[in-house]
């Protein structure tokens, strides 16, 4: 049996209506936060997951073609007005070599390379404008998720077929098996067969998109062996900024995170979590003043007993212990309690707010970590929150105490 | 016999700077020896409770010398007097101050308890023999309120000797009993002093109890009358 332990644990007993009071304080701050968080974290994984199953973690195109500024005579004044070049035939060349590289980088998880165009999609006399996009099907799918866009066929990519949006299918009247031709600027053509219908989420893209093998994306835009954009797939998705510096580096060529590809997002996913961190401070700071006025106005209460113990010879240090532990205690369950509060609102409304496919409006994370760390730092602000009352406890004159 | 408490021309004041000094004790000199039965007596303002509280280590004297078991207390810091104060002194309060969040044995215990941080079932064994030995042993488990005031004191007087401490302060220990448990108390009190030997200071008011005790300490004004001169009687109505 420890001093600090029983007594502090007695005292929080004996005061019964005030510990529920305090504990529930703690608890609905606690449950407020991991609500926020929960929902927050959830909004944010999903959004991001759902702008990047069409894209790239990291894209690297051609250096951009620059004009060089005419020589300067040292002292003269240098007047020019360079405009930016057509950046034509702008394609990678040594492709081969870079993907090799990129792939034995760090932090790389999959690599995929592409020569895409311009082009146009006709049957039956309809034309559609469209985006050739020739792959390594194998590659890519490593790099971009299908598996779960596919609607119809099957998702193989041999000579002669093409994957297409499905608003191109219904535009086309296309099914797996149906034929198209595509077209380009530089006079290719050449007849394709449909191999699968894929819905990559948004209408412009399912009206645009056509996967076709690399060597036939090369013939018919007149790219040789070239490609256009190397597709990287990071293993950490949000070091992707210094990944895609490190590349750019590294290969010469111009290197794009998501980050910046989709800046506003970005922003407000930056926003976002900025305002959800204040509401979690100062929900905190709020649950550390109900801890410390709670526990003060026990210390008055309790003054008579306090002095007991200290002139029966408790040290000082053992009564600022009690009232410490006792903000830790409360903490610690206010927390327990608040997470399974948290908890409960969070799958609550990821139940009840649905959107029209039946897939939750709020979808929820909850990982352990996040209790875990709320445990740890609700413990620390009631041991916190405690410092002040603990203090008064500990220097109160057992004399002054007794006589009340 | 060995000396417990010695006090030396200790004076006390209080106030100074803004409010006007007070001098309350006047250079006391006192000694206690093991195995004394001393009442302290002296009407209300007499500075009893003040020379207690110096006796009890728990407020510092102005001016003086006081020594505890031979330790001089002069310039300790709070925690060396926290630590003399459990391990020589017991106390009595007026009203018992028992701990309401513990049962009586708990109570009984506590002097240990805090100054150890913890018990071990060789105390808890004492404390119940304490309890015991005072007709109580039946009521370990109830809490103070479910006490009689009487039973109250006398888990209160045996809590104040569960450090073997070698003295025990008494501010008016029957204050707030009736007169036949008050009675029963001091007679307690004599008991513990005869079959121990533990020495007792005991502060009251009413003389007919004092008029028990071998040896009574008289204050008034601040002063201690010498032993054996008898000071003007104490006014009933003082409590």
């Amino acid at each position: 049996m420890n001093f600090v332990w029983t007594v502090a644990w007695r005292l929080l007993r004996e005061g019964r209506f005030q510990t529920a009071l305090i504990l529930a304080g703690v608890s609905i701050g606690v449950g407020v936060i991991v609500y926020i968080t929960a929902i927050v974290s959830g909004l944010q994984a999903n959004i991001i997951e759902r702008t990047l199953s069409t894209q790239a973690h990291v894209v690297l195109r051609p250096a951009d073609l620059v004009n060089q500024a005419p020589l300067t005579v040292p002292g003269s004044v240098k007047l020019a007005d360079i405009a930016k070049r057509t950046q034509r035939e702008n394609t990678i060349a040594n492709w081969g070599s870079i993907v090799a590289r990129v792939r034995g980088t760090p932090n790389v998880s999959a690599v995929a390379a592409m020569a895409s165009g311009p082009g146009v999609a006709q049957q039956g006399g309809v034309r559609k404008s469209i985006v050739l996009m020739g792959v390594d099907l194998d590659d890519y799918r490593q790099v971009v998720r299908l598996d779960n866009k596919l609607k119809a066929g099957r998702l193989l990519l041999p000579t002669g077929t093409a994957l297409i949006g499905k608003e191109l299918a219904a535009d086309l009247g296309l099914q797996p098996g149906g034929r198209l031709r595509l077209q380009t600027a530089t006079g290719g053509s050449q007849s394709m067969t449909v191999g699968a219908i894929l819905d990559f989420g948004l209408k412009d893209l399912n009206k645009r998109w056509v996967l076709l093998p690399l060597r036939e994306a090369q013939n018919l835009l007149g790219f040789q062996r070239d490609v256009t954009e190397i597709y990287i797939k990071s293993e950490r998705l949000f070091e992707a900024e210094s990944l895609a510096a490190n590349l750019a580096l590294a290969t010469g060529l111009t290197a794009d995170s998501w980050q910046t590809s989709n800046g506003q997002l970005v922003t407000a996913l930056k926003s976002q979590s900025a305002s959800s961190l204040m509401i979690r401070v100062f929900v905190t700071f709020a649950v550390a003043l109900g801890i410390a006025s709670v526990l003060v106005v026990s210390v008055v209460q309790r003054q008579r007993e306090i002095g007991i113990l200290r002139a029966m010879g408790t040290p000082a240090s053992r009564i600022l212990a009690v009232f410490l532990l006792q903000g830790g205690l409360v903490g610690l369950f206010g927390s327990l309690f608040g997470s399974l509060l948290g908890a409960a609102m969070s799958v609550g409304i990821s139940r009840l707010a649905l959107t029209e496919d039946g897939s939750p409006l709020f979808p929820v994370v909850l990982d352990g970590e996040l209790f875990v760390t709320t445990a740890l730092i609700a413990t620390l602000v009631g041991v916190l929150a405690a410092l002040l009352p603990a203090l008064r406890a500990a220097r109160l004159d057992p004399v002054e105490a007794i006589r009340g | 016999m060995a000396e417990i408490m010695t006090l030396d021309g200790v004076k006390k004041s209080y106030g100074g700077g803004k409010s006007p000094l007070v001098e309350v004790l006047h250079g006391i000199g006192l000694q206690l020896v093991e195995g004394e039965f001393a009442a302290l007596l002296g009407p209300s303002g007499s500075g009893k409770s003040t020379l207690l509280n110096i006796m009890g280590l728990l407020e510092t004297p102005t001016a003086g010398e006081l020594h505890i078991a031979g330790t001089a207390t002069a310039g300790l810091d709070d925690a060396a007097r926290t630590a003399l104060r459990n391990r020589y002194l017991g106390f009595v309060f007026q009203f018992h101050h028992l701990l309401p969040a513990f049962s009586a044995l708990e109570n009984v215990m506590m002097p240990l308890f805090a100054g150890q941080g913890r018990v071990t079932l060789q105390d808890r064994e004492r404390a119940a023999m304490l309890l015991q030995r005072v007709g109580l042993a039946e009521h370990a488990a109830k809490r103070p309120v479910q006490l009689s005031g009487g039973q109250q004191q006398r888990v209160a007087i045996v809590r104040a000797l569960m450090n073997r401490p070698r003295l025990v302060l008494a501010d008016e220990p029957t204050g707030n009993l009736d007169t036949q448990t008050a009675n029963e108390v001091f007679a307690l009190l004599h008991e513990l002093n005869r079959e121990d030997g533990t020495t007792f200071l005991i502060v009251t008011h009413d003389q007919r109890l004092a008029d028990g005790c071998p040896r009574q300490i008289r204050l008034l004004d601040g002063r201690l009358q010498p032993d054996g001169v008898v000071s003007p009687a104490p006014s009933a109505s003082g409590r």
